[in-house]
């Protein structure tokens, strides 16, 4: 090893991910985006042009780039621009909250599974498996169709989606830690499983479960509002990219451009989300 | 390189006094359920450590010698109770182990810390060498600021400049560096007993020669007792003041070094000295030192288990199980073996 | 090897059983008695009890379950309410039109996704990587519905070459598999089959790319094998994991195509569970939730069996 006197001191592990996916282009753009849609989103009361409830039979269906409707107008002649706006809160929410809510949930139980093992593994994993049986979409739409519409229906059926498989990668990366002779070293100190798991396990587990979520971030968007579009997220008239889809679907006749661009944007953020998470695991990967 | 100590080396206070053995084991069983078939007549287990009795002295070495899959590894991990013993019972410096009236487990987890032999695995990669160190005291009610202060001695004491690696982690430090870490790491605790399991094994010769000699000072300083497991006996004749040699789960031979490695009462230990490669050219041998294989730790037959292997095999001891007994009047060797030789020298 | 079937069965079986009780109970977690979607609200007592006591709802929650899956069992899954028509009926008409759309779909996608990703496999850093890990990527990330809508405003309303929707002028029960009819079926299963283009496309240039750098492969290359028995070679060792993935993403298909659709109204499965929830019809609901899950254990339990004779790194004593 080298002769100084003083060395730097190393820095923390986030640190230096962030520093790698620095050098991620893609990565970067994606995270520019996403930036640029939440604060459009969450600031929309102030930054957007017009009222989104605001309907004009007589303005419905303006083509894109009418004078005072950026974007153009739906069916019911609200503005475009706005609505999406306001869209892309209910939308990046029906898609991040789950997704979070199941990174704890998730988390939480496949530690648990994971590192006290034996039976409280077995009933915690096999009650799993049965939501295994269902496809994910299937799951959502089944869920949601039971509880009804609305949005907090949605984001519970959506949590429930996600958590299973949020276990499954926490309980299996778990296990193999706890394995490690660093765990055993743990548990000769003395100390409590829940002081073993929460410094010495907690921390290994987090980073390859991370990388999962963020994965899913890009499904949930899809699926909310895949939801919203079949009619069992978000009811009308709240703007919300799935839902507007469906309900510009006549439109497709005749502005086809209008009818699509509520997709067109869960589309970019998806893809935002995807190639972030990408770029977040190969600077993650570096690293090791 | 010496440095200046200021936290106390003694913690637990001696109880017995010198003759009083630190380490008692009686009759450590360890069986592990064979899981793979679905329709088996009758459980088969593996007997990995099976009725293994010993005592290990005060300031004293115990080397334990086998080869793989003789359970000195399991036995190490049930005397650190990592692993639960079917049965059996521990008594340290005179009171028993999590028992009723003995010494809690907790309590008993400063006393007696461990090595092990991969040392990055033993590191958790996330924290860096000082809190690694640091944990341990912290458990046991030491307050961050005063473990981190003693870490950062100990870390000296093992020749790792705090200013260095206190701040480093595992993945940028050598294996040798890492296994003094780990060293810290269990002197941390102040222990009277350490195990080494094969702690020296994976690191270069030259590597391990200053490894030992650490092991050696520190015992000397700090009045510990080790248990040094490895299947590398050149090392443990080095470090080892008495030697235990275990075959498939059970104690075979047991006396003091030099006994041992010079008069070895049992075929097996003289098998494994007799393998070791010399560099004396008028020592030179043809015959393997053990033919036959070894049988299966599965439901193993009765009597004698090395049966098989064994050069001088009676009918005797295809029936009944030796028990270890003295050889000869030498009260401190023991042997469990019904031929109870005439030790052969091996200079 | 027959101890590992029986115990994969074995195991399905309680998954089976859950995903009956699950099909039957979700109705009952919707709030609301599901007695208003079979009555009017304004009926009079008798109306109810009797209606009640012909849909065995009287009786107590376990029995009706019971009851339930012991006629199912025998293959009569009850009467839909909307159409009056049996249950079964319905479901296995609708599964075949799914079945027919995934199957095509997965096939689509497995082979466009096997091609690119052998390309992209093999010259890693070009060009035809980047084009394929896009294509991957987008797969991957489209929101498949939209895709769809697309896909009908250009070849539909601005082309006016395919149509827009449905399964052929005479529906789906006079198929009839003619250039006619296939046009119907073209728009839906490009749709669906991006997702499954996009998985494999990933899995295979990262299978490819792998077993190109091992050892083996500058083995086989050192005793003059030509490229293309190298191919071969890595085809045979790609092959267990893709068809792995396909057999899981035909059951994904079929489940997850309400979607799809829902957007041409392809009277599939995906499109009686969306009728049924909406008109809050019971028995076909549970009838096509059931059918839907069971077919998705079971090509589970076919993958799980099947992946080990392929690839004998994965048998198990």
């Amino acid at each position: 090893m080298n002769d100084q006197t003083q060395t730097s001191p190393s820095v923390g592990y986030w640190r230096v991910v962030l520093r790698q996916l620095k050098h991620e282009p893609l990565a970067m753009i994606s995270a520019g985006v996403l930036l640029v849609l939440i604060i459009a989103a969450v600031f929309a009361p102030w930054l957007a042009p017009a009222d989104p409830f605001k309907a004009s039979m007589l303005k419905r269906l303006l083509p894109i780039g009418s004078p005072g409707y950026l974007l153009g107008t739906d069916e019911l002649g609200r503005d475009m621009l706005t609505r999406l706006m306001y869209g892309g809160r209910l939308s990046l929410l029906m898609g991040i909250v789950p997704v979070f809510s199941a990174f704890f949930i998730g988390t939480t139980l496949g530690l648990f599974a994971g590192y006290l093992g034996g039976r409280v593994n077995m009933v915690i994993m096999r009650t799993l498996d049965i939501f295994y049986a269902f496809p994910s979409v299937l799951l959502a739409v089944a869920i949601s169709g039971a509880l009804g519409p609305g949005l907090s229906n949605s984001l519970i059926a959506l949590t429930l989606v996600f958590v299973p498989q949020i276990v499954r990668v926490a309980e299996s990366v778990t296990t193999q830690v706890r394995q490690l002779d660093y765990i055993e070293a743990a548990r000769m100190s003395g100390a409590s499983a829940f002081s073993i798991i929460r410094v010495h396990v907690l921390g290994n587990v987090l980073g390859p479960v991370f990388v999962y979520a963020t994965g899913l971030l890009s499904v949930s968007m899809i699926l909310a509002s895949g939801l919203s579009f079949l009619g069992l997220g978000v009811k009308p008239p709240e703007p919300e990219w799935g839902l507007m889809l469906n309900t510009l679907r006549s439109a497709i006749y005749n502005k086809p451009f209008i009818a699509a661009l509520p997709g067109a944007f869960i589309f970019l953020t998806s893809i935002a989300f995807n190639l972030l998470a990408d770029g977040v695991r190969s600077a993650m990967d570096i690293k090791k | 390189m010496m440095a200046q100590e200021n936290t106390p080396i003694l913690n637990t206070e001696d109880r017995g006094g010198p003759a009083q053995p630190l380490l008692v084991v009686k009759d450590l069983k360890k069986y592990f359920p064979v899981r793979n078939e679905l329709f088996a007549k009758e459980k088969k287990f593996v007997h990995a450590v099976d009725n293994v009795s010993f005592s290990v002295a005060k300031g004293k070495t115990l080397g334990i010698v086998g080869e793989s899959g003789c359970g000195k590894s399991t036995t190490a991990k049930l005397i650190a109770r990592l692993i639960n013993p079917d049965s059996g019972k521990m008594v340290f410096d005179g009171d028993g182990v999590a028992e009723y009236g003995g010494i809690a487990l907790k309590e008993f987890r400063k006393n007696l810390q461990m090595v092990f032999q991969d040392s990055f695995a033993s590191l958790n990669p996330r924290l860096t060498i000082e809190q690694t160190i640091a944990y341990g005291p912290t458990v046991h009610g030491v307050s961050n600021a005063e473990a981190s202060v003693q870490a950062r001695a100990l870390l000296q004491r093992v020749g790792l400049a705090p200013e260095l690696f206190a701040s480093r982690y595992p993945h940028e430090l050598s294996g040798g560096q890492r296994q003094r870490v780990n060293i810290a790491r269990a002197l941390a605790y102040q222990p009277r007993l350490v195990i080494l399991d094969e702690a020296v094994a994976a690191l270069d010769k030259s590597v391990q020669a200053q490894v030992l000699n650490l092991l050696q000072e520190l015992k000397n300083e700090r009045q510990l007792t080790y248990l040094f497991i490895s299947h590398d006996l050149h090392v443990v004749h080095y470090m080892s003041d008495e030697v235990m040699v275990m075959y498939l789960g059970q104690v075979v031979e047991k006396g003091p070094v030099d006994r041992i490695f010079n008069h070895a009462a049992h075929p097996y230990t003289q098998a494994l000295l007799s393998a070791i490669p010399s560099m004396d050219p008028t020592k030179r041998t043809l015959k393997p030192p053990l033919e036959g294989d070894p049988p299966n730790p599965i439901n193993p037959p009765a009597g004698c288990r090395f049966q098989d292997r064994c050069p001088h095999v009676k009918d005797s001891c295809r029936s009944i199980s030796p028990k270890l007994a003295p050889v000869g009047v030498v009260f401190d060797h023991i042997v469990a073996c019904h031929l109870n030789l005439e030790p052969r020298t091996y200079a | 090897m027959w101890v590992y079937i029986l115990k994969r069965l074995l195991y399905a079986l309680p998954i089976a059983l859950s995903v009956t009780v699950i099909s039957f109970m979700l109705v009952y977690l919707a709030p609301g008695d599901p007695l208003n979607a079979i009555a009017p609200a304004d009926a009079p007592a008798e109306v109810i009890e009797a209606l009640k006591s012909a849909y065995g709802l009287d009786k107590p929650v376990p029995v009706q379950y019971g009851l339930w899956v012991w006629r199912a069992l025998h293959g009569d899954l009850g009467t839909s309410i909307a159409s009056g028509r049996a249950v079964l009926t319905e479901v296995m008409g609708a599964v075949s039109n799914t079945f027919m759309l995934a199957t095509i779909a997965s096939l689509m996608g497995v082979c466009v996704g096997c091609v690119l990703g052998a390309l992209a496999g093999y010259q890693r850093g070009s060009w035809i990587d980047k084009i394929a890990t896009t294509l991957s990527v987008i797969g991957v990330s489209i929101p498949h519905y939209w895709l769809g809508l697309v896909l009908t405003i250009v070849f539909s309303i601005t082309l006016g070459w395919l149509p827009a929707m449905g399964a052929g002028p005479g529906g789906s029960s006079e198929w009839v598999w003619d250039l006619e009819h296939l046009r119907f079926l073209v728009l839906p299963a490009v749709t669906l089959c991006v997702i499954p283009m996009g998985i494999i496309t990933r899995t295979v240039r990262a299978l490819v790319a792998d077993m190109l750098e091992q050892e083996f492969v500058i083995a086989l290359r050192a005793r003059g094998l030509s490229s293309m028995a190298v191919f071969q070679h890595i085809a045979k060792n790609t092959a267990p994991t893709v068809l792995a993935v396909t057999g899981l993403q035909i059951g994904y298909l079929m489940g997850g195509s309400i979607l799809v659709e829902t957007v041409f109204a392809w009277p599939g499965t995906g499109f009686l569970l969306n009728t049924a929830i909406f008109q809050r019809d019971i028995p076909l609901l549970q009838g096509t939730l059931l059918v839907l899950c069971m077919i998705f254990v079971v090509l589970n339990l076919l993958v799980d069996i099947v992946q080990p004779l392929i690839d004998p790194r994965m048998g198990r004593a």
